[in-house]
């Protein structure tokens, strides 16, 4: 009797001692929530900051006449006559008539520096997509240059930045914004277009393309052999020290830094195979050199979790081993591996370190077409683009990062979408 | 209730210590002058048994009763088992009737789980298990280099101690068997198949509704009515139940014993159980295993009335268990 | 055949409940006992009170019964006994039935012993009753004895008796009829004896049942109604 009375106040004594631990352990949990949660908004908050401006560039409003002495084309189907064509002239002559008072060579570049020098073969395209517009004028809208770009967007945000400009072309682009000549729209280079040295013109879609080319074939090369893999070690192979010697092995290779996969591809792949640098084939050979003991390593966990049962009941109605694993172990493992092999994908996505070393550093201005293209990665342009001098690649710099970091989520988030959807309970 | 009880405390002095003496404890003579009988107060005792260390058996321990019989479907001779280099089934020798069943019982970790199991082999799945002696089907020796694992199992069925259909469709299920072995032409001959498995079962009328819903939503009882119906879907001659209704409660326990019994008419049953009650009423013969030794085997009426041997006697009567 | 034991169950309740239905029934047989020899005495002795005594003292051998038939149930329905526990209890039940059967018939001795001895006359077939009253007394002593003991083999010598008993019952019979031919007013009066030993008859036959059902116990065969 007198025992169930002693425990009782015992354990009221410790009560008091435990609720504050558990307190205590409750408040780091949060502390440690909020600290994180912290540091994802600033990251986001930094980004989008920076980055928001890059999706909107400075058009300039001018009449342009689609002049064909001025152009010297005579057949519009004739590409070596289209090659030749005099395109600048039109976008100068554009300028001109609405400057009339401009002289003087120096003063004249400056006038014409208002427009991106592409500008005139962003006619040529139109004029080709539209010829009927030959020898007419229309009023239409021009990229501007990067400079007067961030001139624009920092005057308009209050802060304006005219160290790039002179005095001039300050006073040009005011009697442009008075007449509402000068506007922002979306800036669709930024996803029509590949790399370039004008700011104003280079856009990710080169490379995506690339990035998408690669992922394509790490996918393609790491799903199979790293799930066969899988299946085979944890099904097939016999308990012995070989096998344990590779499972420590593809557990050590899953923690190797990625820089020296990259090595390796460049010393097999393109030293000893000769394949070609810097196209998707050989980024994707080493992107799946990297994901592998990712994918063999959750492929094994999501084998290894269907239950012993559901084996035995299907060798014992007298399935053959590889019938079992076929038509029982892998259907059940398959949400596992899935969600195993997103998440793979989602990192090689954002992989950079081994791709330089294979050369996807180039400056590739074409849109890679096909896997022996040319081509680079999205997170290897970002890393160029942040090294470039020209200020207006620093927001292209951070939106390219929210354009990385939205696929990133997204294929996160299907992953797990995609195991909650598919998880079966037995 | 005992008038007696006066003649009592004097004699209540000789305790049960006094074995030897009981016949003189019993002896008190009634005094022949009185008129009224004294009551003679007996103790009841009796000798007492050896204690559990004689329950040790010999290491070649004879099984005794009817281990063989003419009609044998399976035989087993002579069956020693090794995991590794522990030895778990020590010269084993019985027959299964066609048509029988067949009751294991004994204590845990006697052995009977595996010695079912190398009766469709699936001990091979066991990594270092190993198994020597003649098992024969037929008189054809089951463990033959040729013989085919996957047919074996198909023609000796198993049904798990805790029910494991595959988290696929009731229909699914039932009809994974013959799928695999190739047993229905067409989908008609299938549906047919599934169909008179589930009768057999006793589960048609339950799931005739909902054969495409995932059999792991049934209730306990019926689960294991499915790995049944999913065992016989196959047209199995032997079916082996390894503790098929440990994990269920009395009313589908109570259903699948009396499948047990309908079950027996059309096939030859091995069942391993712990409840000897169980046991004593689904089989007709039994076999009570110790220690890896098979010690007794004899009609299911004997067993459970007269033992022949004491350590069966001993585990039935549940002085150890 | 090893000897028997029904103690060392795991479920040390089980022990004890075996263990009280046997002592109960040695209790009873004791009684049942008592019971005999005093309705004997009393008849050869005329003792009229003694005779009472037996006939108010059957009343707590049923109560015996139907109580010692209730704890038996009540093992079957708990612990589902098997093997020599079942055999034990099945025995136990038809052994109380036995031994108040050989209450009752003594009671209808003592019945006719108070009649007796209201009736004067000749003590004609009082020996045989003394007789035939001191086998059948050792013979139920015998075989709870056996009983107690589980002694298969005093058990199997005890069945024997019984033809001796059968035997002087057939021989007191014949006496008694010569008695009431030679006297017909002693009729009424021998009529009464013949009764007693029919009863006496009757407690040999229960008393070779407990024997059978010792041999039931121990041995697991049922030797009921073989010759």
């Amino acid at each position: 009797m007198n025992k169930s009375v002693d425990n009782l106040s015992k354990i009221k004594r410790s009560l008091t001692r435990r609720n504050r631990a558990e307190a205590r352990f409750q408040w780091y949990g949060r502390v440690a929530i909020f600290i994180g949660l912290a540091a994802v908004a600033v990251l986001f908050i930094d980004i989008i900051g920076k980055g928001h401006g890059a999706f909107q560039a400075t058009y300039i409003n001018l009449n342009v006449s689609y002049d064909q002495e001025l152009l010297g084309i005579e057949n519009l189907s004739d590409p070596e006559q289209l090659v030749m064509g005099n395109w600048d002239a039109l976008p100068k002559l554009a300028l001109r008539e609405k400057f009339t008072d401009v002289s003087g060579r120096r003063d004249k570049r400056r006038l014409y520096g208002l427009l991106s020098n592409g500008a005139g073969f962003d006619l040529k395209d139109r004029l080709l997509a539209n010829p009927q517009l030959l020898n007419t004028t229309e009023s239409i809208w021009l990229l501007a240059d990067d400079d007067i770009d961030t001139y624009y967007k920092s005057w308009l945000d209050g802060e304006a930045y005219a160290a790039r400009l002179s005095d001039k072309q300050v006073v040009w682009i005011d009697q442009l914004h008075e007449q509402g000549l000068i506007h922002l729209q979306l800036n669709s280079n930024l996803f029509t277009r590949g790399d370039s040295r004008e700011p104003e013109q280079a856009g990710i879609r080169g490379a995506v393309m690339g990035s998408l080319l690669t992922l394509v074939l790490t996918l393609m090369l790491s799903f199979p052999i790293g799930v066969s893999a899988a299946i085979y070690l944890e099904e097939f192979a016999p308990k012995n020290k070989w096998t344990d010697f590779i499972e420590v092995n593809i557990n050590n290779l899953a923690a190797v830094p990625s820089i020296i996969f990259g090595l390796l591809g460049l010393a097999i792949f393109i030293n000893f195979f000769h394949v070609p640098r810097s196209v998707p084939i050989v980024g994707g050979l080493v992107l799946t050199l990297m994901t592998l003991p990712t994918i063999i390593i959750t492929s094994r966990a999501a084998v290894k979790s269907v239950p012993p049962s559901i084996r035995e009941a299907a060798l014992g109605m007298g399935a053959s081993k590889f019938q079992m694993v076929l038509h029982h172990v892998l259907p059940l493992a398959l949400p596992g591996m899935l969600t195993g092999a997103i998440i793979g994908m989602a990192q090689a996505l954002g992989e950079t370190a081994p791709l330089l070393m294979i050369g996807m550093v180039a400056f590739i201005v074409d849109i890679p077409g096909s896997f022996t293209d040319p081509a680079t990665v999205l997170p290897v342009q970002i890393f160029l683009w942040a090294d470039s001098p020209e200020r207006a690649f620093i927001e292209k710099t951070s939106a390219a990062i929210m354009v990385l970091l939205t696929f990133l989520i997204i294929m996160n988030t299907s992953a797990v979408w995609l195991r909650k959807r598919l998880e079966r309970r037995w | 209730m005992s008038p007696a009880d006066t003649a009592k405390p004097a004699k209540a002095a000789s305790k049960p210590a006094a074995k030897p003496a009981v016949k003189a404890a019993s002896k008190a003579k009634s005094k022949p002058k009185a008129k009224t009988a004294a009551i003679k107060t007996r103790k009841a005792v009796a000798p007492k048994i050896k204690a559990a260390q004689n329950l040790d058996i010999a290491d070649h321990q004879e099984t005794v009763g009817k281990s063989f019989s003419d009609n044998a479907k399976m035989t087993m001779r002579n069956i020693n088992v090794y995991y590794g280099d522990k030895q778990a089934i020590y010269d084993v020798s019985i027959d299964i009737a066609k048509n029988e069943v067949m009751a294991m019982i004994g204590p845990s970790g006697c052995g009977k789980s595996t010695f079912l199991r190398t009766l469709n082999r699936m001990n091979d799945t066991v990594e270092g298990c190993r198994v020597e002696g003649d098992i024969c089907m037929d008189g054809e020796n089951l463990y033959a280099p040729k013989l085919d694992v996957v047919e074996l199992r198909a023609r000796v069925g198993m049904v798990f101690q805790k029910p494991n259909p595959f988290p696929k469709s009731i229909y699914e299920n039932v009809a994974y068997g013959p799928k695999i072995h190739g047993l229905a032409d067409s989908r008609v001959d299938l549906d047919e198949i599934v169909e008179n498995s589930l009768r057999k079962a006793s589960l048609w009328e339950e799931v005739k509704e909902r054969l495409h819903q995932p059999g792991t939503g049934l209730s306990g009882g019926q689960q294991q009515r499915l790995c049944i119906a999913r065992a016989i879907a196959v047209s199995p001659e032997v079916i082996l139940m390894d503790e098929p209704c440990s994990a269920l409660d009395p009313i589908a326990t109570a259903k699948i014993e009396e499948l047990i019994e309908e079950l027996s008419e059309n096939f030859t049953i091995a069942i391993v159980t712990h409840s000897m009650q169980q046991a004593a009423r689904v089989s007709h013969r039994t076999a009570y295993f110790h220690l890896g030794k098979l010690i007794e085997v004899n009609p299911t009426e004997q067993v459970f009335t007269m033992p022949q041997h004491q350590l069966t006697e001993a585990y039935i009567t549940g002085r150890f268990g | 055949m090893a000897k028997m034991s029904f103690e060392n169950h795991i479920m040390k309740q089980f022990d004890e409940e075996l263990e009280e239905i046997r002592t109960r029934l040695m209790e009873m047989g004791g009684k049942v006992e008592q019971q005999l020899q005093n309705a004997v005495t009393a008849v050869t002795d005329a003792d009229s009170k003694l005779a009472e005594e037996v006939i108010s003292g059957d009343q707590s051998i049923d109560n015996m019964e139907v109580d010692i038939d209730e704890a038996c149930i009540l093992i079957i329905a708990r612990r589902q006994p098997a093997a020599s526990d079942l055999r034990l209890v099945m025995m136990v039940t038809k052994a109380v039935n036995d031994l108040e059967r050989i209450g009752d018939e003594a009671k209808k001795i003592a019945n006719h012993a108070i009649i007796l001895a209201e009736q004067s006359g000749s003590a004609e077939g009082y020996t045989e009753v003394r007789h035939m009253g001191a086998s059948v007394t050792r013979m139920l002593a015998n075989a709870l004895d056996a009983f107690a003991r589980f002694d298969v083999d005093a058990a199997m010598s005890t069945l024997e008796e019984d033809k001796q008993v059968d035997l002087e019952y057939k021989t007191a019979l014949r006496e008694l009829v010569t008695y009431m031919m030679e006297d017909p007013r002693s009729i009424s009066r021998v009529i009464n004896v013949l009764w007693v030993i029919r009863s006496l008859e009757r407690i040999g036959d229960h008393a070779k049942n407990l024997c059978e059902q010792i041999v039931f116990v121990v041995k697991g065969k049922d030797i009921r109604h073989q010759k």
